[in-house]
C-alpha cells in the first residue's frame, strides 16, 4: 500500500495550513522532516528540514493505524499557510521514497476500505466539508453518524421478516406452517413502503437543505427587483440601473437565511418584447422562476402578476419609499419592509425544511423508487394468493437489493466511481 | 496390484454418485465399501426428494447420474410438492421401497463400464510428495489411484445415543471408521463434530391403518428422470397422525434422560429436522405435531413415523409412542436413536471439493457437514467428475449459483462452512426462477456432454427435445395479437399498441395454455409437454430478464479471481476477525468472497483494491 500525502486545507494563503500523510511510511516521512517524532496525539513543535533545507516551523501530530482517520498510520504537519511554505513541503515530501501525491478523495476512500466509515458515512462526510449552512451541517452530521444505515436497517428487518413469512410457505409446504400469512406480510410490506413513501417526500426536502433553496423574484421590468434583490444580499451583486430590461440574463445570489442556503434569482422583467435577446430573457427567466421552490412577485399597486402566483408564494409590493402601502410592501432603496419579508421567506422555507429525510440524493431516491416498485409487485402478488408465493418472495428480493444499494452492498465498483467523482484533494 | 485412476471410500448416496460420475468420465474407477450389499442403503427416511432436494436429483439425472433413476424404479408414492405454486418452486418427492432402491442402485452399479467394487474397510491414506497416492485398507492391501473421493456419511467416529446409552457404530448395525479418521487427524485437518437423529422403526402390522387419514400419492405421477415416464411399481399410501397432550407429557417428565438434553451430545444438530423432544420444549405451546406413517416397502410390514426422531430411552419411545392415536398397540422393531459424527469444515475445500491441503483427496456427503441424502450425492457428482478430471491431469470444473442448486450448495459450503448440517431449501438459490427443477436438464445436460459425462441414450432423448423446445418457442414467437385482438379474446392487457406474442402472452397471471390454443390452432400441434415446458418457461421470461443485471454483476465478480496465497494477514485495512474467516474460507473469487460470512462492502473495496493493484504490476 502507498503512503499518500495532500494538503488537507483549502488552497491559498492562510494562517495555518494542514498537510495530511497516510500509510505505511507516514511516520518516518515525518519524521524524515522533523526529526522526531511527538508521542501519538500529543502536538509537537518541530523544525521541519529535508536535507540542509529548511521549510518551516510546524505543529506535528500523529495517528496511530486503527486510530486514524484512514485506519492507517497517519501524521499531520500543522505548517504557515502561505502558498510558498505549502509548495515547499509537498515538494519535499514528494522526494521522500515510497511517497506520492494523493489522489482526490483518497484519504476517505481508505478510511471506507478500512471499514472507518460505510458509504452513506462518506457522502455525509463529503456534504459536511462542503457545508455552508446549520442546516447542511446538521443533515450531514445525521448522515455520518450512520442515520441512512439505520433506517434502511430497519426496513430490511421488516422485509426479511416478510420473505421468511413466504419462504416458510414455500421451503416447509409440507410441514406444519400457517398457510396463510397473508396478513402479516401485506402488513410488513405495506409498513415499509409507508415508510419508504415517506422519507421520497422527504427527500426533495433534505435535498434542499443539501443544495440550497432556490427563490425567485419576479416582475414587471423596472419594478426594483434587481434593488431588492441587492438590499436582500447586502451586496452589489446584480447590475442595477433605472432603465426597464437592463437584466437580460438570470442572476444568483447565494445567501444563508436562518441556517437555509438559498439562492436568490433575480429575473428579467416579464413583458412582451419585440427586443430579440431581451425576449430570451424573458422566457428563460419564465421557466427558471416556475421551478422554484418559491417565488417573490414584486408588484406596483393594484398590478396583476403576469404569470399565475402559487400556494405559498410570497407577493410583495415595491417601491414603498415612493408608495407607502398596508400589507407586506417594500424599499430596496431604503431598506423598509426588508426585516419583514427576510421573516416571511425564511418561515415559509422553514416549514419545508422541518419536513427533511436522512436522504438527499439522487442515488437515494433511485434506490427509493426502485424499492416501491419492487415492493408494490410483491404486494399484488401477495393479494393473488399463494400460488404466486415465488414471485411475491422475488418481489422483496429485489426491494431488498435496491435497499442494500444505499449502504453500497451491490454494485460497489460503480458505486464508489461516481462517489469518488465527485471529491477534491486531501479530504 | 491394480492402479485405478478414481477410489471412491463409501458406497452410500455421496459415494455411489461419484464412483458412477467418475466412470462415467472414463476413469478406471473402484469402490471402496465394507459391504457390497448395503450399496444404496438409505439409513434414514425411506424417500428422496422434496423441496430444494428435489431439485438437486433433478441436476444430478441432468447430467446423466444414478440417483434419479434409482428413485424412479423404487418410486411406490410420488408427489410433487407445491403443486399448487409455481413450478420455480414445486419439488418431485418419492417415497422409496427400501430394498428396491438398494437393488437398482447396486444393478446400475454392476452395469457401469469401468467401476469395479472392492469389499474392505480404508484404514488409511497413501501419500507421497504431500499429495494422495491412494488407499491402504485395513487388511494391509494397497490400492493406488491418482485421486480419492472420500465419503464417510456418519461412519467417522459414530457415535450412537440412546438415552443415556452410547455405542459406537456407523449407524445401527454396523462399526464406524476409527483409524481413518485417525488418520485424517494425522493429515493435519481439522474435524468438528455434529449430530443427526432417526425415529424408532415401527411394525406395519401392529397399527390401526383403518383409523388413520391417509395421503395417497399424485394422480398423475412426475417422475425424477428426464428419461422416465411413468412409476415402475404399484403405489401405495402413507397414513398420518399426530402427537398430543399425554404424549408431550411423557416427553417432558423424561426430559433429562433423553441423551440431546440429558448432555451427552457435543455435536449440533439440524435446526429443521428436530427432534420430538426439540420440538415440545421449543414450542411448548403447541398441544400436537403431525407424523406421517410411511411405509419403507411394499413387502416390507416396517414403517418410518416421519416427525418424530429421538434420542430417548427405549421404555419411554415405548411409552410415547403408544400414547399416539392409532399406535396404542404398535411394536417397536428398532429404537431411534441420536447419532454424533465427524465432519470436516468445508471452507477447507475449493470449489470442486478437492482438500486444499492434500490435493487429490476429494470429500463429498456428511463429512462436509451437509444432511440429506440428494445434498450428498450431489456432492458425489460434483467430486466424482472432478477427481477424474485431476487424474488425468485436467483443470477442474465448477458449476455456480447462477447454473444450479448444485453449484448453489458448494459455494455456501465452501464460502460461508456450516453452523449446523447443511439442508438445501430452493430460498437458498437467488436464482431461482431460472434455477427449476423441470428445466434442469436444458441448465445441466448440454454442459454434461461437453464435459463428457452424458451417455449416447440421454443425449438422443436431449437433442430432440431441445430441437422440440426451439421451434414450439419460435412458433410461440410467431403467432401474436394486437392489444385490441387481446382485449377482444377478454384478456386484460394494457393498450399501448405493442404487439403481444403467444409467449408473451403466457407470462400473464389470467393467461393460460388451453386459452392460447382456442386463439392459435397451430399450437395444439406442438407435443403437449413441449408447450407444457415452453409455458413455464414463459411465465418467468420477464423476471429471468430482470435477474439478469443481478447475473451479470455477480458474473463479474467472479472473473475477478482471488490467488489461493492472497495473504489476507497482511491487509492492513481488515479486522483480525476478517482476517480469520476469509483465510479460512479462501473465496476463489471476489463474488465467492462476498459471500463469507459478515463481509463488509469496505472489506470487499479492498481486497478488490489489492487485486487491481496486483494486475496493474502484473501487467506493467
Amino acid at each position: 500500500m502507498d503512503t499518500i500525502f495532500a494538503l488537507a486545507t483549502a488552497r491559498g494563503k492562510a494562517g495555518v495550513a494542514v498537510i495530511r500523510i497516510s500509510g505505511p511510511r507516514a511516520w518516518i516521512a515525518a519524521e524524515a522532516l522533523a526529526g522526531n517524532l511527538p508521542e501519538p496525539r500529543v502536538a509537537g513543535l518541530r523544525r521541519l528540514r529535508l536535507g540542509a533545507e529548511d521549510l518551516d516551523e510546524a505543529v506535528v501530530l500523529c495517528f496511530r493505524g486503527g486510530a486514524s482517520f484512514t485506519g492507517e498510520d497517519v501524521a499531520e504537519l500543522h505548517i504557515h499557510g502561505a502558498i510558498a511554505t505549502v509548495a515547499a513541503v509537498l515538494q519535499a515530501l514528494g522526494r521522500i521514497d515510497g511517497l506520492r501525491l494523493a489522489e482526490p478523495g483518497e484519504f476517505t476512500r481508505r478510511a471506507l476500505e478500512n471499514g472507518r466509515l460505510d458509504l452513506a458515512q462518506v457522502e455525509g462526510l463529503a456534504d459536511l466539508i462542503d457545508a455552508e449552512t446549520e442546516a447542511q451541517r446538521k443533515q450531514a452530521l445525521r448522515v455520518l453518524s450512520g442515520a441512512v444505515g439505520q433506517v434502511v436497517d430497519q426496513w430490511r428487518s421488516k422485509l426479511v421478516r416478510a420473505a421468511a413469512l413466504i419462504e416458510a410457505t414455500i421451503d416447509f409446504a409440507d410441514e406444519e406452517v400457517p398457510v396463510d400469512v397473508s396478513p402479516e406480510v401485506l402488513d410488513l410490506i405495506g409498513g415499509v413502503a409507508q415508510d419508504i413513501r415517506r422519507e421520497l417526500g422527504r427527500l426533495s426536502a433534505a435535498e434542499r437543505i443539501r443544495e440550497g433553496f432556490e427563490v425567485a423574484i419576479v416582475g414587471n421590468p423596472n419594478a426594483g427587483k434587481s434593488t431588492l434583490l441587492n438590499a436582500l444580499a447586502g451586496r452589489e451583486a446584480a447590475i442595477t440601473s433605472e432603465i426597464a430590461g437592463t437584466t437580460r440574463d438570470v442572476i444568483e445570489v447565494r445567501m444563508d437565511l436562518a441556517g437555509l442556503a438559498v439562492t436568490l434569482l433575480d429575473t428579467a422583467g416579464l413583458r412582451e418584447t419585440e427586443d430579440v435577446v431581451e425576449a430570451i430573457g424573458v422566457r428563460r427567466a419564465l421557466e427558471r422562476a416556475g421551478q422554484c421552490d418559491l417565488r417573490i412577485f414584486l408588484l406596483d399597486q393594484d398590478e396583476i402578476p403576469l404569470i399565475q402566483p402559487q400556494d405559498g408564494d410570497l407577493i410583495v409590493h415595491g417601491k414603498a419609499d415612493l408608495h407607502p402601502t398596508e400589507g407586506l410592501s417594500i424599499s430596496g432603496k431604503t431598506g423598509k419592509g426588508l426585516d419583514r419579508l427576510i421573516a416571511e421567506i425564511t418561515a415559509r422555507l422553514s416549514e419545508r425544511a422541518s419536513g427533511a429525510g436522512v436522504m438527499s440524493r439522487e442515488r437515494h431516491r433511485d434506490a427509493l423508487i426502485r424499492a416501491i416498485g419492487a415492493l408494490e409487485s410483491a404486494q399484488d402478488e401477495v393479494l393473488r394468493g399463494g400460488e404466486r408465493a415465488e414471485l411475491a418472495a422475488e418481489g422483496l428480493r429485489q426491494a431488498a437489493r435496491a435497499l442494500e444499494s444505499l449502504l453500497g452492498r451491490v454494485d460497489v465498483e460503480h458505486l464508489l466511481d461516481e462517489i469518488f467523482a465527485s471529491f477534491c484533494i486531501g479530504k | 496390484m491394480k492402479h485405478f485412476d478414481v477410489i471412491v471410500v463409501g458406497g452410500g448416496h455421496a459415494g455411489t454418485e461419484a464412483a458412477h460420475a467418475a466412470a462415467r468420465m472414463g476413469a478406471r474407477t473402484a469402490l471402496v465399501t465394507l459391504r457390497a450389499d448395503a450399496i444404496g442403503v438409505m439409513s434414514c427416511n425411506p424417500a428422496i426428494g422434496g423441496l430444494g432436494k428435489g431439485h438437486l436429483v433433478r441436476e444430478i439425472d441432468a447430467m446423466d447420474g444414478v440417483m434419479g433413476r434409482a428413485a424412479d424404479m423404487a418410486g411406490i408414492q410420488f408427489r410433487l410438492l407445491n403443486r399448487r405454486k409455481g413450478p420455480a418452486v414445486q419439488g418431485p418427492r418419492t417415497q422409496a421401497d427400501r430394498k428396491l432402491y438398494r437393488l437398482a442402485m447396486q444393478g446400475l452399479t454392476a452395469e457401469q463400464a469401468n467401476l469395479e467394487v472392492i469389499e474392505g474397510e480404508a484404514a488409511s491414506f497413501m501419500t507421497a510428495g504431500g499429495r494422495i497416492t491412494g488407499v491402504r485398507l485395513a487388511d494391509g492391501a494397497e490400492l493406488p489411484a491418482k485421486a480419492v473421493v472420500l465419503t464417510t456419511g456418519t461412519f467417522l467416529r459414530g457415535l450412537i445415543h440412546i438415552g443415556d446409552q452410547k455405542q459406537p457404530g456407523g449407524r445401527m448395525g454396523d462399526k464406524p471408521s476409527i483409524s481413518l479418521a485417525d488418520n485424517l487427524r494425522d493429515l493435519g485437518i481439522e474435524t468438528g463434530r455434529l449430530k443427526t437423529g432417526t425415529p424408532p422403526r415401527l411394525d406395519g402390522r401392529t397399527i390401526k391403518w383403518e383409523l388413520l387419514d391417509m395421503q395417497p400419492g399424485d394422480d398423475e405421477p412426475e417422475l425424477f428422470s428426464f428419461l422416465h415416464r411413468a412409476p415402475f411399481v404399484r403405489q401405495i399410501s402413507c397414513g398420518i397422525t399426530h402427537t398430543n397432550e399425554q404424549t408431550h407429557q411423557i416427553i417432558r417428565d423424561n426430559l433429562s434422560r433423553s441423551a440431546m438434553y440429558g448432555g451427552h451430545i457435543e455435536g449440533v444438530g439440524p435446526r429443521y429436522c428436530p427432534s420430538i423432544e426439540d420440538k415440545i420444549v421449543r414450542f411448548a405451546d403447541k398441544t400436537s405435531h403431525q407424523i406421517f406413517l410411511e411405509p419403507e416397502g411394499l413387502d416390507d410390514h416396517t414403517v418410518y413415523p416421519n416427525g418424530i426422531s429421538t434420542s430417548l430411552p427405549v421404555d419411554v419411545q415405548e411409552d410415547y409412542v403408544r400414547s399416539i392415536y392409532a399406535l396404542e398397540d404398535v411394536k417397536i422393531l428398532q429404537p431411534g436413536y441420536a447419532i454424533e459424527y465427524d465432519y470436516v469444515d468445508p471452507r477447507s475445500l475449493t470449489q470442486s471439493l478437492e482438500l486444499r491441503s492434500q490435493p487429490g483427496l476429494f470429500l463429498a456427503g456428511q463429512i462436509n457437514g451437509t444432511t440429506g441424502y440428494e445434498e450428498a450425492a450431489a456432492q458425489g457428482l460434483v467430486a466424482g467428475l472432478n477427481a477424474a478430471r485431476v487424474a488425468v491431469g485436467q483443470e477442474p470444473v465448477q458449476f455456480s449459483r447462477t447454473n444450479s442448486y448444485i453449484g448453489v450448495m458448494i459455494d455456501d459450503l465452501t464460502t460461508r462452512g456450516v453452523t449446523e448440517p447443511y439442508r438445501m431449501f430452493t430460498s437458498r438459490a437467488e436464482f431461482r426462477l431460472s434455477l427449476r427443477a423441470d428445466n434442469a436438464d436444458q441448465r445441466l445436460t448440454g454442459f454434461g456432454l461437453d464435459l463428457g459425462c452424458v451417455g449416447e441414450t440421454r443425449q438422443i432423448a436431449f437433442e430432440s427435445k431441445m430441437e422440440q423446445l426451439a421451434s414450439g418457442r419460435a412458433l410461440m414467437e410467431a403467432l401474436t395479437l394486437t392489444p385490441r385482438e387481446a382485449a377482444a379474446h377478454g384478456f386484460a392487457v394494457n393498450q399501448d399498441g405493442a404487439r403481444r406474442s403467444a409467449f408473451a402472452l403466457l407470462s400473464f397471471p389470467d393467461i393460460a395454455l388451453p386459452d392460447l390454443e382456442r386463439i392459435f390452432p397451430d399450437l395444439s400441434a406442438l407435443a403437449p409437454e413441449i408447450s407444457a415446458q415452453l409455458a413455464k418457461d414463459a411465465l418467468y421470461a420477464n423476471y429471468v430478464a430482470r435477474q439478469e443485471r443481478d447475473v451479470e454483476a455477480m458474473k463479474r465478480d467472479e472473473n475477478w479471481e482471488i490467488p489461493a496465497d492472497f495473504d489476507y494477514a497482511a491487509m492492513s485495512g481488515l479486522s483480525n476477525e476478517l482476517k480469520l474467516k476469509l483465510s479460512r474460507a479462501r473465496p476463489q473469487t471476489l463474488g465467492q468472497a462476498a459471500r463469507v460470512d459478515s463481509v463488509t462492502p469496505a472489506a470487499l473495496t479492498l481486497i478488490l483494491a489489492k487485486l487491481r493493484q496486483m494486475k496493474r504490476m502484473k501487467t506493467a
